[in-house]
Order: C-alpha cells, then sequence, then structure tokens
C-alpha cells in the first residue's frame, strides 16, 4: 500500500519526530535558502542548484555572520540564485550586477559583498564591467556559472559557447571562437581565478572558500550543465552525462598560466580545472585610503569607517529631529 | 533635521551651476556618487571628486553611464545617500536604471545638464529637449520627479530638495539643469547648516522576521532598510509583492505599479514649487523653466512696458507636471498662455492637457544651441494679448 519514497512528509512527518533523538538532521545548507520561495525554476540536470550548495557550505566555512553577507545577482537562470537565498540579496539588470555591487560594496566596506551570475549576463552584456571591476580591483566575490549559453530566454549563442555549436540564434552552428573567462578575468587583474565544474563540488566549495576570503577582486568560473538548452541540441545528453563528461575530460592544472587553459567544451580534449591565479595586490578602497591620507593628511576623512551598530542609527535617525 | 555641518560650505561663493549643484548634494548629505565624463556635466563629478575626500564621501568614475546609474543604487542599499550626473546621451543610457530605481523604490538623484540633442547633438550648447525623457525615459509606468533650476544659487537649493524628496517617495529625483545655468557663475550664497532642511533616510525601526521591503506606509511609502542590518531582504525589478518576492501576475502588476505611479501623482501639489510674477492682472501668462524663463523675465517687462497685461508662471518643479497651477491661472482672466522652450514643442503638451481648450496656448519652439531672442517672446506675447 505505501510506498518507500521519501517525500518530505514521509521525512519530517510527526511518526517519526515524535521520538526522541530520532529527528533527521537539518541540512546546512537550509539555513541559508528562502525556503517559502520553493521550488525554484531550474530544470532537472541544471548544475546552478549545485554550485549554490557549494557556495553556501563555502559561506559556513569561511563563518562570515549572515547578516553581513550581500549577493548581486543579474539576469538569468543563474540570475535567480540572489532570490532564492536568504542572506540581503539583490536581484538586479542584466549584466549590471558588478557595477551596482561596486556601489554596495563601496558604501559599507563591512559588507562581504558577492556577485552570483551567469557567463551571458556577466561577459557578453556586462562583460565591460567585469574587466573594469578587476582593473580596480574592487573587493567582491564573483561566482560565475557558465552554462554554455543563454537559457532563461532559450537557447542562444553566448560568448562562451563553443565554436559551430547549435544555438537558436545559431541554427548552423556558432562562428564565433568563446572567451576563455579565466584567462580574461587574471588579464584584467583578478587577484584570484579558478575553475571548476559541478562535478568538483569539493574543490568548488574549496575554492569559493578561498575567493571569500581573498581581500581584492575573485573570480571562480562553475562549468554547469544545461541539458535543456545546450546539451539536447548538441548531443551532449543530459545533465547526469555532461557531468561525465566534466569527470572524464577534467585535468587539474593548479597555477597554471590562464592563457593555457582554453578548452573546447564540444571536441574531444582536455578541460583544465583548477586554482589558477592567486596573488595580491591593493584592493581598491586600499588604495583610495592611503592615496588620499598621503595627499590631504589629517584633513582627509575616509569613507566606509567601521559601521556604527545599524540599530543605534535606525535609532538615531527616528530621533527628535527626523 | 539638520544639515550635518560637515558638508555645508556655509558662506558666499562665486561659482557655477554645476558645483553649486555639487554643494548641495554635499549639504543634503550626499555621501557617494559615480559618473562618466560628459559635457556639459563633468563639472559636477570634478567638485565632488575634489571636495568628498573633506567630508566623509567618495566618487569613483565608473567604466561608462550604465555603471555610475547602478552603482549609485547599489550604494544607497548599503545605506548612502547617492548622485549621478550626466547629459542627454549618458542620461539616454542610464534609462533603465532610471527604472530601476522607480520600479525597486531606491531614493537618489541624476543630474542632466541639458545639451542640445539628439544623439551627440550640441554637446557644449545649451538645450531643454530632455523634459519628455526625464518623464518618460525608461521603459513601462512609474512616477518621477523633475525639477529645473534657473540660477547657481537655485542649482544648490534644489540639489537639496531633490534629495530631500528622493528620501520622503522613495523614488528617483531628475534635477535638470541646462548648459546656461550649468556654466554661468553667480553669487551662490550657501546659509548655515541648521538653516537647511535635510530629510534623512526612514529605516525601518521593525525586528528582521517582521518587516516587509515593499509594504506601503505614510503616503504609500514603504520604509527603508540596507544591507547588513540583518532583515536579509530581497530586491528586484520583476514585479513583486510587499515581501520583495517575485510574482508574475496581472494583480501583482495592478497593485505595484499603480502605487509606484499613484504615490508621485498624488503627491503633486506637495512637491510642486514655482515662482509668480503679475499673475494677479495677467490675460497673458508666460510659463517657462530653467534658463528660458529668465529670458521671459526681461520679455514680461519689455511687453508690460508696451501696456500687455501679461504674467510669469516660473516652474521649478515640472514633474509631477502641476495641473493645479496651470487650473489656478486660468481662474483669473486669462485667455492666452504662451510657453518657450529650448525644445520644439514638450512641456507645451502637457499645458495644452491640462488647458483643454480654456485658453489660447502658443508654444515658441527653438532647437536649442542658444536661448531665445527676448524680442521673439515680446512679440508672442503681444500677439497673444490682442
Amino acid at each position: 500500500m505505501t510506498t518507500p519514497v521519501a517525500t518530505r512528509e514521509h521525512a519530517e512527518g510527526p511518526a517519526r519526530a515524535e521520538v526522541p533523538g530520532c529527528e533527521p538532521p537539518e541540512n546546512p545548507v537550509t539555513k541559508f535558502l528562502r525556503t517559502d520561495r520553493l521550488p525554484h525554476i531550474w530544470c532537472a540536470g541544471c548544475g546552478i542548484g549545485t554550485s549554490v550548495n557549494c557556495f553556501a557550505r563555502a559561506v559556513d566555512a569561511c563563518k562570515i555572520p549572515l547578516d553581513r553577507i550581500s549577493v548581486v545577482s543579474g539576469i538569468g537562470c543563474t540570475g535567480r540564485v540572489a532570490g532564492y537565498l536568504r542572506l540581503d540579496s539583490f536581484h538586479t539588470t542584466h549584466g549590471r550586477a558588478i557595477p551596482f555591487a561596486t556601489g554596495l560594496k563601496l558604501a559599507n566596506p563591512e559588507l562581504k559583498v558577492v556577485v552570483y551570475s551567469g557567463d551571458g549576463d556577466l561577459t557578453a552584456i556586462g562583460g565591460n564591467h567585469l574587466i573594469h571591476a578587476g582593473r580596480r580591483n574592487v573587493d567582491l566575490t564573483v561566482i560565475c556559472v557558465n552554462n554554455f549559453t543563454y537559457g532563461m530566454t532559450g537557447g542562444q549563442v553566448a560568448p562562451t559557447t563553443p565554436l559551430q555549436a547549435v544555438a537558436t540564434t545559431t541554427p548552423y552552428g556558432n562562428l564565433e571562437e568563446p572567451f576563455n573567462l579565466c584567462h580574461l578575468a587574471d588579464s584584467a587583474g583578478a587577484v584570484y581565478v579558478a575553475r571548476w565544474t559541478t562535478y568538483h563540488v569539493r574543490q568548488l566549495q574549496k575554492s569559493i572558500t578561498k575567493a571569500l576570503q581573498k581581500k581584492g577582486f575573485s573570480f571562480v568560473e562553475v562549468l554547469s550543465p544545461c541539458p535543456t538548452l545546450y546539451g539536447r541540441r548538441n548531443r551532449v545528453g543530459d545533465g547526469l552525462a555532461m557531468e561525465r563528461m566534466f569527470k572524464e575530460r577534467c585535468v587539474v592544472k593548479n597555477g597554471a598560466a590562464t592563457h593555457d587553459t582554453a578548452f573546447d567544451a564540444l571536441a574531444p580534449g582536455q578541460i583544465p580545472v583548477g586554482d589558477f591565479v592567486d596573488r595580491d595586490r591593493p584592493a581598491f578602497l586600499q588604495r583610495y585610503n592611503q592615496t588620499m591620507r598621503a595627499q590631504l593628511g589629517d584633513d582627509f576623512m575616509p569613507y566606509g569607517e567601521p559601521e556604527i551598530d545599524a540599530r543605534a542609527e535606525a535609532d538615531l535617525f527616528a530621533g527628535p529631529e527626523g | 533635521m539638520q544639515a550635518d555641518r560637515i558638508g555645508v560650505l556655509t558662506g558666499v561663493h562665486f561659482i557655477d551651476g554645476d558645483f553649486a549643484a555639487a554643494e548641495g548634494a554635499i549639504a543634503a548629505g550626499c555621501r557617494f556618487a559615480a559618473g562618466y565624463p560628459i559635457t556639459p556635466s563633468t563639472e559636477v563629478v570634478e567638485r565632488l571628486a575634489s571636495r568628498f575626500p573633506f567630508v566623509g564621501g567618495l566618487f569613483i568614475q565608473m567604466e561608462d553611464e550604465i555603471a555610475s546609474s547602478i552603482a549609485i543604487q547599489g550604494a544607497v542599499w548599503a545605506g548612502a545617500k547617492a548622485i549621478t550626473v550626466s547629459s542627454g546621451p549618458g542620461i539616454s543610457l542610464m534609462a533603465e536604471h532610471i527604472g530601476y530605481a522607480a520600479m525597486t523604490e531606491t531614493p537618489c538623484v541624476f543630474v542632466n545638464v541639458q545639451r542640445g540633442g539628439p544623439s551627440t547633438g550640441l554637446p557644449t550648447l545649451p538645450g531643454q529637449a530632455d523634459v519628455m525623457q526625464a518623464r518618460w525615459g525608461s521603459h513601462g509606468d512609474y512616477g518621477i520627479i523633475a525639477l529645473c533650476p534657473n540660477s547657481p544659487q537655485e542649482a544648490f537649493d534644489l540639489a537639496v530638495t531633490a534629495f530631500n524628496l528622493a528620501e520622503r517617495y522613495r523614488t528617483p529625483v531628475m534635477l535638470l539643469l541646462d548648459e546656461c545655468i550649468g556654466h554661468m557663475l553667480e553669487k551662490v550664497v550657501i546659509p548655515p547648516a541648521d538653516e537647511i532642511e535635510v530629510v534623512p533616510r526612514k529605516l525601518t525601526e521593525k525586528k528582521p522576521g517582521e518587516y516587509l521591503p515593499y509594504l506601503p506606509g505614510e503616503n504609500m511609502v514603504p520604509e527603508m532598510v540596507k544591507a547588513g542590518m540583518g532583515h536579509r531582504f530581497h530586491i528586484t525589478g520583476l514585479t513583486h509583492d510587499e515581501r520583495g518576492y517575485p510574482v508574475m501576475t496581472a494583480a501583482a502588476q495592478e497593485k505595484l505599479v499603480r502605487r509606484l505611479v499613484d504615490k508621485i501623482r498624488l503627491a503633486s501639489r506637495d512637491v510642486a514649487l514655482y515662482e509668480g510674477r503679475w499673475l494677479d492682472d495677467a490675460e497673458v501668462v508666460v510659463v517657462s523653466y530653467g534658463i528660458t524663463s529668465r529670458v521671459v523675465h526681461r520679455a514680461v517687462e519689455v511687453a508690460r512696458e508696451h501696456g500687455a497685461k501679461v504674467g510669469q508662471l516660473r516652474l521649478k518643479t515640472i514633474w509631477p507636471f502641476p495641473e493645479h497651477l496651470i487650473d489656478q491661472v486660468l481662474g483669473g482672466r486669462v485667455r492666452s498662455i504662451v510657453v518657450p522652450e529650448l525644445n520644439l514643442g514638450q512641456l507645451v503638451l502637457e499645458v495644452e492637457r491640462v488647458v483643454r481648450g480654456r485658453a489660447k496656448v502658443v508654444p515658441i519652439g527653438h532647437a536649442g544651441g542658444t536661448v531665445h531672442e527676448v524680442g521673439v517672446i515680446v512679440e508672442a506675447i503681444l500677439e497673444a494679448g490682442k
């Protein structure tokens, strides 16, 4: 009569919870999620959810207070990440997550600001912002989920789509060579650059942890299956088949020069993954404060003095003069 | 609340409208600016870049206007009062984020020092052809406030007002200068800080879990919050409910967008700033704003010397369009309304809409590049008075 399928009701039903000590342990990621917004919009076999799982565990590992971390997304499938995370979260406009995050971070340097978006959003329409944020070394962590296509709009060609791949706007094959995003971020000046796939969950979690702890502009590329719109059209199979492809073709090359890390996702051959860049360079605000102090001496009044307790400030605003 | 003394350069100054607007912003408590160089607005951000390090502010020159117009909104959600500055071509690039600010109810100020357009147009010469862009520049329905100073002094005063209105109504506010006002050097009196009224951000006092970022409060305006306060709130440009969560239904759209439009419409009387002159006995009224109002000032005097019963209505607030002021003017014995502007007929459309045939409306178009000749306006007044 009953089936052994582990439904939500089955797992959390009163029959089990009544036995002391037998409550199922809480999933460590649950506290990061706006569970009232589930189910999410992502397809079966999509890798974005896996990346979120790794991100949540990385935040846990860093022990960043959850009230101090903000997530900024652009538009697209990965752009929906901000909306599912139970953090201060901003779903901005297409391509503009990085400049929004730049303002957020500079106006409150106490915040840990993470940009979480897709390849089309960050590297096509938002490409200019990506390279300039790297150049000025704003203290941001960018997590770029690269699924080789525009998912939300139905599978159009992206700057990351492999040569000759079929997309709805390249029905006879893509004519343009894709970006090597890690090389791009490295050239722009990022202080930390890594690439993993949604198959490499432990490594990815570790790299996001490092990126979050790094002062300056850090960039983590996450190769991810889009079975519905990329995989199906290009005969690379379902989500599982793409994960298997990642497993078989990826080669860990920590410290590799990023100009040697290009790959063709459609042709056979290695896909270099790993921690490619880890270096130090003064972050924007650090340089700003140093320069201004040197130029203006005691007349300089720095922005971003450690924030007064937000609650106290709210009370201040509510005072009689308000 | 009074202005923070640190930012207020109390005293008598001889500065241009661009500098004055920058000083007004600082006096109003603005401590974050992002911008991209463009004539004739660049002096605003140059002033901010040199002054901010002394007052705890930060200016960043972004890679383009698109980035500038969204960086300020990030800063606002971190708790800052923020401004971006441009001219027509740059404002066109910022258009999407004017809509984002309206949709997410992010209080911020956009300065447009207008030049001749369309496209690259006349970078160093005046125009007033962005007044409809100021109202409708972004896609979709929303309300907005736009202010038009006609002197460097007023650029200072209205910059303060722009920030105050942005906070009061949680809306983007456009401050529309033009090349003449922006580059005109005049006496600007900056009052003592305790004489400058500043509206502080109304941050919620509710506890995390109880606060809803889009629950309408007083005047249909929700309370603000900022990142790091523990509320774990969500902001989106998608149609959203009171929690800020996306809701893709016609009902949610109706509820949200109608409120966004209504909160500004209903504020129309409260935000309408203007100046009237010789309106009591006027049979002809000249309606103008910005630099054109200074030409009108003389034209009206000359026309009165010729015996014309003419008055002047100068609008400092052009959006929301102050319909009640036009109605009041028509309450007298006014037969004609003359509307000179440095475009080929923009705000005159609003005047015609409100007048509804109750008086003759005479547009005096000018494609920009310079100001009207006084004689042209005088002639129009005398003709309208016949």
